[in-house]
């Protein structure tokens, strides 16, 4: 079990009112298991996916990743879990505008500590990846759309993460670029990287092996083609 | 560490003129201390080396008259109990520990009694010095020959003039071997003495520094000292001029020499005494002088580096707020909170570094123009130029350190999720 999320729930306070984002929330990935989580927008999609990714905190529940009890994990430390175990993509694809698509990539690797030339050649290697090697020295408003998300799964994928996890990554892109993210996501996956993908669209959710659906903060599994 | 500085200039560069601005404040503030500093230092040397003569180290015992330099008038005779300074008593001098070589030498200022071809010369004086004379004040024969011993010898009518007289007198003829009557007696001139160091004017007294620092300044004309007595008085009193062996020993040669030469006078007299120059402490005080007023300077400029701080804090609080994608992402791929203030504290003083040095380059160039309209002197302190710019580098970490906290701080959920 790579992840395992127990009785999650998240509240936000607004005002005098506490509003229930996350209720219940149950949910176990193994490795190298592709899982997509739909639902409607404003469901708790991107709050439970804040939580995977150790950018933020259950208001109660357990958390389990690799093993580790991410909940009692210090700042630093989550920084650094977000670091080694998680890449992240975005729906708004989230690049540096100054930089070049290999300065991009190769961000990550800096906080890693690794040295300028061999980030170089790890970035390098991670574009040839997603396919974008004739890019190298584009900026981002230089790239198309899909080209741009492509980008940013080679920064997710850079350090060779365990998880990864994808905002709604298709959410700005047409039906074609959408295609080729998901071939890679569906390429990674292959080579062994569990995928969580959040998405609103059912098609998108499709190209997953299996599929969760969130509705008003509450967790369910689909049935159908899937093993469960 | 580098990475972050790399990526500071980058991320200045691709804000040039945003930049420039934020910087605008250290700069002024840099240069305006710069160039006050430079002037300060520029005008104490100027008044050190005008006053104590710049390697030269020499200074007079003069005598003096209830405090005023005396001058022996033709017509009113010498003081009581003085004589010529003898022989002994210049070896006892350059026994001295702090004396290197010493002269004595007589004057007479704007003396009406000199003439070329029948025209009085006013704006010379006249002395009679003795062989050490040249070498003691350090100058050199540049045309015609020095005096020798059968000049003393002989009582020969010959002159040496410094070159202000000889431009004064003879223009660009040539001096050499011209006569000119000194109380109806023709000298003929043998020589042209010149200062042997270029821009180091031999000042002797804190009037000779003004009439050093004035372009007419007067000619001297000089006579062997075994002349004087055909053209002027037996046992008048002399001057003592001593080069001291460093600057430092000055004030030790002065003293001592003072003490030497005063226990030759006559126990009666009280109004005279031979009294050496205090060019040291009067040098000092011109310096402090100067230094006063342009303390209050560097406070004013000091506001300037104090505003420039706050425009730098408040420029970074724009960038943080500008940049919350960027410092949002970056904790979600992994960056620490210190990593993302390390990135924003080296920005700034990446940022007032370079303010610094810009402000450094203009203080220089600034300071420049002010010796070019003013002519007051300045020289570049290498020391301050550097402290400035490693100041500019703190008041970019302390006027940073807000903003980047700020940044360090903030959720990265928030970050993301605008837009
Ligand atoms: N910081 C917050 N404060 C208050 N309410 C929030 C905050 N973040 C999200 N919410 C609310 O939580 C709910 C779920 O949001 P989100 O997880 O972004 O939904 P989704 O990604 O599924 O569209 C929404 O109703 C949203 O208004
Ligand atoms: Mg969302």
């Amino acid at each position: 079990m790579i992840l395992s999320l127990e009785h999650i729930y998240k509240d936000y306070i607004q005002g005098k009112m506490t509003v229930p984002v996350l209720k219940d929330v149950c949910l176990h990935v193994e490795k190298g298991e592709y899982v997509a989580i739909m639902g409607p927008s404003g469901s708790g999609k991107s709050t439970l996916m804040n939580i995977i990714g150790c950018l933020d905190r259950p208001t109660s529940g357990s958390y389990e990743l690799t093993g580790k009890n991410v909940l009692s994990l210090n700042e630093r430390q989550l920084a650094d879990v977000r670091l080694r175990n998680i890449g992240f993509v975005f729906q708004n694809f989230q690049l540096l505008p100054r930089m070049t698509a290999l300065d991009n990539v190769a961000l990550p690797l800096i906080y890693a500590g690794i040295r300028k030339r061999a980030r170089r050649a790890k970035a390098k290697e991670a574009l040839i990846r997603v396919g974008l090697e004739d890019r190298v020295t584009f900026k981002p408003t230089q790239l198309s759309g899909g080209q741009k998300q492509r980008v940013a799964i080679a920064r997710a994928m850079v350090n060779k993460p365990d998880i990864l996890l994808a905002d709604e990554p298709t959410g700005a892109l047409d039906s074609k670029s959408s295609k080729q993210v998901m071939e890679l996501f569906q390429k990674l996956n292959d080579e062994g990287v569990t995928v969580i993908m959040i998405t609103h669209d059912s098609g998108i959710a499709g190209y997953a092996k299996r599929v969760v659906t969130i509705f008003d903060g509450e967790l369910a599994e689909q049935k159908g083609e899937t093993d469960q | 560490m580098l990475e972050n500085i790399r990526l500071s200039f980058q991320g200045i560069w691709s804000h040039k003129m945003r930049s420039f601005l934020t910087m605008l404040g250290i700069i002024i503030g840099i240069a305006s201390i710069i160039s006050i500093v430079s002037t300060i230092k520029g005008t104490n040397e100027e008044i050190k080396n005008n006053l104590i003569g710049s390697g030269n180290n020499t200074l007079s015992v003069m005598i003096y008259n209830q405090g005023y330099a005396y001058t022996i008038d033709s017509w009113q005779g010498p003081p009581d109990g003085f004589q010529e300074v003898s022989d002994e008593t210049c070896e006892k001098i350059r026994a001295l520990d702090s004396v290197e070589n010493v002269t004595r030498y007589n004057e007479r200022q704007y003396s009406e009694s000199i003439y070329y071809k029948g025209e009085a010369l006013q704006s010379v004086s006249v002395r009679s010095i003795d062989m050490n004379y040249f070498d003691t004040v350090g100058y050199m024969i540049r045309t015609g020959r020095n005096f020798i011993e059968s000049d003393y010898k002989n009582f020969r009518k010959v002159l040496i003039m410094d070159r202000t007289a000889a431009d004064n007198v003879f223009g660009n003829d040539d001096p050499i071997g011209k006569t000119i009557e000194i109380n109806k007696a023709p000298f003929t001139v043998i020589g042209v003495a010149e200062q042997s160091r270029k821009f180091t004017p031999n000042i002797n007294s804190i009037e000779d520094y003004y009439t050093y620092a004035n372009d007419d300044a007067v000619g001297y004309l000089f006579m062997p000292k075994a002349s004087w007595p055909i053209v002027y008085r037996y046992d008048e009193p002399e001057n003592v001029i001593v080069k001291a062996v460093s600057v430092d020993d000055m004030e030790d040669a002065g003293k001592d020499t003072e003490d030497i030469l005063n226990a030759t006078v006559a126990s009666t007299q009280t109004d005279f005494k031979y009294k050496a120059d205090d060019v040291l402490q009067r040098a000092q005080k011109l310096q402090d002088m100067s230094a006063a007023t342009n303390n209050q300077l560097i406070w004013i400029a000091s506001i300037s580096l104090l505003v420039g701080g706050i425009g730098v804090m408040n420029i970074m609080l724009v960038s943080v707020t500008e940049r919350t994608n960027e410092i949002g992402l970056k904790k979600a791929i992994g960056a620490r909170k210190g990593s993302i203030l390390g990135q924003f504290l080296t920005e700034a003083a990446v940022l007032t570094s370079i303010g610094g040095i810009i402000g450094v380059a203009s203080g220089i160039g600034m300071a420049q123009v002010i010796n070019k309209i003013s002519g007051v002197a300045v020289s570049i302190d290498v020391v301050a130029s550097v402290i400035a710019v490693v100041f500019s580098m703190l008041i970019g970490l302390i006027f940073g350190l807000l903003p980047s906290v700020k940044a360090a701080n903030l959720d990265p959920i928030e970050a993301l999720r605008r837009e």
